[in-house]
This record gives structure tokens, C-alpha cells and sequence, in this order.
């Protein structure tokens, strides 16, 4: 056993929808605890590596190990220890907010489902509409039960992918808020996003996935020494991680 | 190594209760199923039946086992309805990353297909019941008729969730909808098959909903039960197996 406890620890994942090859030998590894952020443009295949560690797609070739679980040899041992919010909400819409904290508490086999829903309800300022319909539930509402639903039990990981997409921003800080609560816990929060400054404020260390691979991983220190250190012309300017980022990945030139 | 518990039927049973409240919470979906065979019964007996003539003094007699087979049918685009939403919407997606029984929510949704139905079909006989409709039958044919109606259930059931599990659109999840409602059409339902053009009566007697209708006029009438049946309900019980084993592979494959 090493000293540090992993999460999660990928090698040479590989998958390929038909012909198009997405994910083409990742590696990495998540430390348990921490908070780890994973980068990348749209259609870099975050979604896809998601899928593969929460045991919803195979992939074609490389080793997953979750929580000391293959996903491939055990799914079923994954499943019991992660949760997952999915990149779309995934709400029963005819159900209520209540109905639906419920149905996954017993799902989970809990005891108590009903105790379980309010408390999570109240987390996520969803008491009042609790037994509204989700249909009439506005976006980041939706959101909101949608986390709320994913935390529900004793998991010891949680993917949440692109959770903070179409959240405003007072949406965004309280979704932060619940996952540092959730570090503090030490559970082990696996995040993709679109916003690096999600990654800055919140994670512990940070993957840049691009053109199938990891290009970097490092913390978000590490990702600062790599870019050249701040030059003395007219101004001085700390880069931050969106600079890293394009200028890793050379997309765009500022 | 040690293995994890699985909860099928407390797992199935949050699944039902879930898809049961799906229907009960969607008006259009009870009126499709209930009333619409209401209204074809008021219809063919009230105004169509006197034009009709089957042999029998009540009409109405006649025409009940075929009103159950189109309600039961009218509820299968609903079934591939409601799992097409449950793709789309990402929720199967949920419950498979979830440590629970993989099949229970394709049970659940077979299962409240048949809840479901057994309460439309009881409304329907109450109105038939009504309307004049008597039945000499006793319990033990009763139990035949709903073990034939159930079997039947099943089978659409089935069928409607391969289009349903697979689709890329709504229209696509409903397409199988309308083959299906045109089965208990073109069968002896209404009209006995010796009235109609030899190639459409030939297709009416060799598919399985007219020997099912048929079955069901003579249970319910204490008349002997020709040997048709035995035929149709093992087209039925394989039809149901195939359609299971073709669905679970789809569901499988998703995910
Ligand atoms: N089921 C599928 N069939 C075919 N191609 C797919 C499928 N799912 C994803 N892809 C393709 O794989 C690539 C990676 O998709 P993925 O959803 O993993 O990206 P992502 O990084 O999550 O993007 P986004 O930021 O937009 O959510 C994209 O080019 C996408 O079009
Ligand atoms: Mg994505």
C-alpha cells in the first residue's frame, strides 16, 4: 500500500465512439479527500471519462480503479461507493422535489428516507418547493435537487460533471460552498468544468484533458511554474489559470 | 471476494410506485386508455349496431373482449413513451450508476403497464356491465379471461419498450404504437372474418389477437374453447420471450 490513499487511479484509458477516437491514453491519479478539477474544451471527452468511472460505459481499452475497485471487474462494489450528477439534471419531473429525494433514499436502501429528503431539501434551499412538482422548478433549481439527489447516502466519492453550468452566480457560490463541505467531510469530489476559475477557487489539484490525453496535472502552484514566470515589461502580471491553459493547449494567442 | 446485496424486489417496488404516480399524474394518458375504448363501445353498439350483424342478440357481448384487447393496446405507446423519457432525461442513466438491481426499472415500468391496465379494463367491464353486457361465466373462466388479457399485456409491454429504449425521437419511441393499434382492428373484434375480402380475413384469422378474441367471447360465454388458443398463447409466451431478451439487450447496451 502507499502511504497516499487513491480515489481514483486511471492507465492508458482508451475509447472511440465508432470511428472517432475521444480519449486516446489517459492517466491519473485522484487522491482520496482532495478535490480534483478536470479541464478541458467541449467535446474533450470529460463527459466520456465520467461515464467510464461511474461504470455507465466500457471502455475499450486501459485499467479504472475506483475506490480499489476495477470498474471493469466490480462494477457493482463502484456503484455502492460513488454518486454521480450527471452533466444534464436528471430529475423526475413528474415527481416532486420531496417525491424524488425519496425514491433515490430508498433506492439506496436507507433508513428514514423522509428525514433524509428534508434535511438535503433545506441544504439546497429547496424546502418551499419541496412538494412542487420539478417540472415547475427553474434551471438551477433543477440543478440544485439534482446535487441534492446525488448526495443522498454514504458515498465516499462524488463525480459531478459541469455541475455549475447554468447556475447564476449566487447558485454557483452555494454549489462551491457544498463542495468544499463535502472535502471537509472527506469525501473525494471528481469535477469537470468549463470555468477555470471554478478549478482555481476550489480544487486541490487540477488535469487538463486535450486531444485525448492529460496534458498536465499538478496543482494549481505546479500549473503556475510551468508558464513562464511573470515578466517586467509595463505591468506585472500573475497569470492565472486561464492563461496557463491557453497557452498549454495553444489554442488561442492573447 | 465479497459481494454486494442486491434488492430486486424492494428496488422494483420503488420503480412501480414511482411509474404508477407517472400515470396516474398524466390525464391523457387514462383518457387514451379508458375512455377512448369506452367511446368505441358506446359507438359500434349504439350507433353502428344495428347495422352489424354477428349472430348474437347482444351486441355489446360480442364486442367486449375485442373493446379490452384495444385498450390494452392504446396503453403500449405509453409504455414506450414513458421509457423513452426516462433515456432522454438521463434518469436510467442515474439508477444505473446506482447500486441497485440493473432490470428493476424495466420491471417497473412492465409491472405499472399491467396495474395500469387491469384498472382501465375494470372500468370498461363496469360500463359494458351497464350497457347490458352479462356473463354467465364463472370464477375459474374469469381467471382464464385475466390470465390471457395479462399475458397479452406483457407481450405489448415488452415490444413497446424495444422502440422506446432505442429511439432517437419521441416519434420514433411512438412508432411502434400504431401497427399495434391496428391489430385488434383487423381481427374479429368487431365483425366476424367470413364477411371480409379473403385476403384481408386471411391475415385477421392468422394473427393472434382473433383466436384471443375468440377465446375470450367463449370463456366468457361457457362455450368450448377451440384449440386455436393453445397456438396463439405460445405465439404469445414467445413472442414476449424474444421481445424481453431483445429489450434487456438494448437497455444493456446503453449504459
Ligand atoms: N454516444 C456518443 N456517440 C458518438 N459520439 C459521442 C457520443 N458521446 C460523445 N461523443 C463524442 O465524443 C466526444 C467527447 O464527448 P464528451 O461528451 O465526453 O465531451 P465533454 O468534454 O464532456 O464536452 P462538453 O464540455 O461539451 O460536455 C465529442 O466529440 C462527442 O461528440
Ligand atoms: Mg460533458
Amino acid at each position: 500500500m502507499s502511504q497516499v490513499k487513491m480515489a481514483i487511479s486511471v492507465k492508458g484509458l482508451t475509447k472511440s465512439y465508432k470511428k472517432l477516437p475521444v480519449l486516446t491514453g489517459v492517466d491519473f491519479e485522484v487522491r482520496a479527500g482532495s478535490i480534483f478539477a478536470l479541464l478541458g474544451t467541449n467535446g474533450a471527452g470529460k463527459t466520456t471519462i465520467v461515464k467510464i468511472l461511474s461504470t455507465l460505459l466500457k471502455p475499450d481499452s486501459g485499467t479504472a480503479i475506483v475506490n480499489g475497485f476495477n470498474v471493469a471487474l466490480q462494477p457493482a462494489h463502484v456503484r455502492e461507493s460513488i454518486s454521480l450528477t450527471g452533466q444534464f439534471a436528471a430529475v423526475d419531473e413528474i415527481l416532486t422535489g420531496r417525491e424524488n429525494m425519496i425514491m433515490i433514499a430508498r433506492l439506496r436502501h436507507l433508513q428514514e428516507p423522509g428525514l433524509i429528503a428534508d434535511d438535503l431539501l433545506e441544504r439546497f434551499g429547496l424546502k418551499e418547493a419541496a412538494n412542487r412538482r420539478a417540472s415547475t422548478y427553474s434551471g438551477g433549481m433543477r440543478r440544485r435537487l439534482d446535487i441534492a439527489m446525488s448526495l443522498v447516502g454514504h458515498s465516499r466519492l462524488v463525480f459531478l460533471d459541469e455541475p455549475t453550468t447554468g447556475l447564476d452566480p449566487e447558485g454557483r457560490i452555494e454549489v462551491w460552498n457544498v463542495i468544499r463541505e463535502l472535502a471537509d467531510s472527506g469525501i473525494t469530489v471528481f469535477l469537470t468544468t468549463q470555468y477555470l476559475d471554478e478549478a482555481e477557487q476550489l480544487a486541490d489539484s487540477i488535469a487538463i484533458l486535450h486531444q485525448g490525453k492529460i496534458i498536465t496535472t499538478g496543482t494549481l502552484a505546479e500549473l503556475k511554474a510551468l508558464f513562464p514566470p511573470a515578466q517586467v515589461e509595463y505591468i506585472e502580471k500573475q497569470p492565472s489559470l486561464e492563461d496557463i491553459f491557453l497557452a498549454i493547449t495553444g489554442t488561442k494567442t492573447m | 471476494m465479497q459481494t454486494v446485496k442486491t434488492y430486486f424486489f424492494p428496488d422494483m417496488g420503488v420503480m412501480l410506485g414511482r411509474s404508477l404516480r407517472h400515470v396516474s399524474r398524466s390525464l391523457d394518458t387514462i383518457i387514451t386508455v379508458t375512455i377512448m375504448p369506452i367511446a368505441m363501445m358506446l359507438l359500434f353498439v349504439y350507433v353502428l349496431g344495428g347495422a352489424i350483424h354477428t349472430g348474437t342478440d347482444h351486441y355489446v357481448d360480442y364486442l367486449l373482449p375485442g373493446i379490452l384487447l384495444i385498450a390494452i393496446a392504446n396503453s403500449a405507446g405509453y409504455v414506450s413513451y414513458r421509457l423513452f423519457t426516462d433515456v432522454q432525461r438521463g434518469i436510467f442513466e442515474r439508477f444505473n450508476s446506482m447500486p441497485i438491481a440493473r432490470s428493476a426499472a424495466l420491471w417497473g415500468h412492465v409491472l405499472t403497464s399491467l396495474v395500469s391496465n387491469a384498472m382501465s379494463l375494470v372500468v370498461i367491464i363496469l360500463v359494458a356491465l351497464l350497457m347490458g353486457f352479462r356473463s354467465p361465466a364463472g370464477v375459474l373462466n374469469w381467471l382464464a379471461i385475466a390470465g390471457i388479457l395479462a399475458l397479452f399485456t406483457m407481450m405489448l409491454t415488452w415490444i413497446a419498450a424495444i422502440p422506446g429504449l432505442s429511439a432517437k425521437t419521441v416519434d420514433g419511441a411512438g412508432v411502434i404504437a400504431y401497427p399495434i393499434h391496428f391489430l385488434p382492428l383487423i381481427s374479429s373484434a368487431f365483425v366476424p372474418t367470413d364477411t371480409m375480402p379473403a385476403a384481408v380475413r386471411a391475415f385477421a384469422e392468422h394473427q393472434p389477437v382473433t383466436p384471443i378474441v375468440e377465446t375470450i367471447r367463449a370463456l366468457m360465454f361457457n362455450q368450448p374453447v377451440g384449440k386455436e388458443i393453445w397456438v396463439a398463447m405460445a405465439w404469445c409466451v414467445a413472442i414476449t420471450i424474444w421481445a424481453y431478451i431483445f429489450a434487456m439487450r438494448v437497455y444493456n447496451k446503453r449504459g
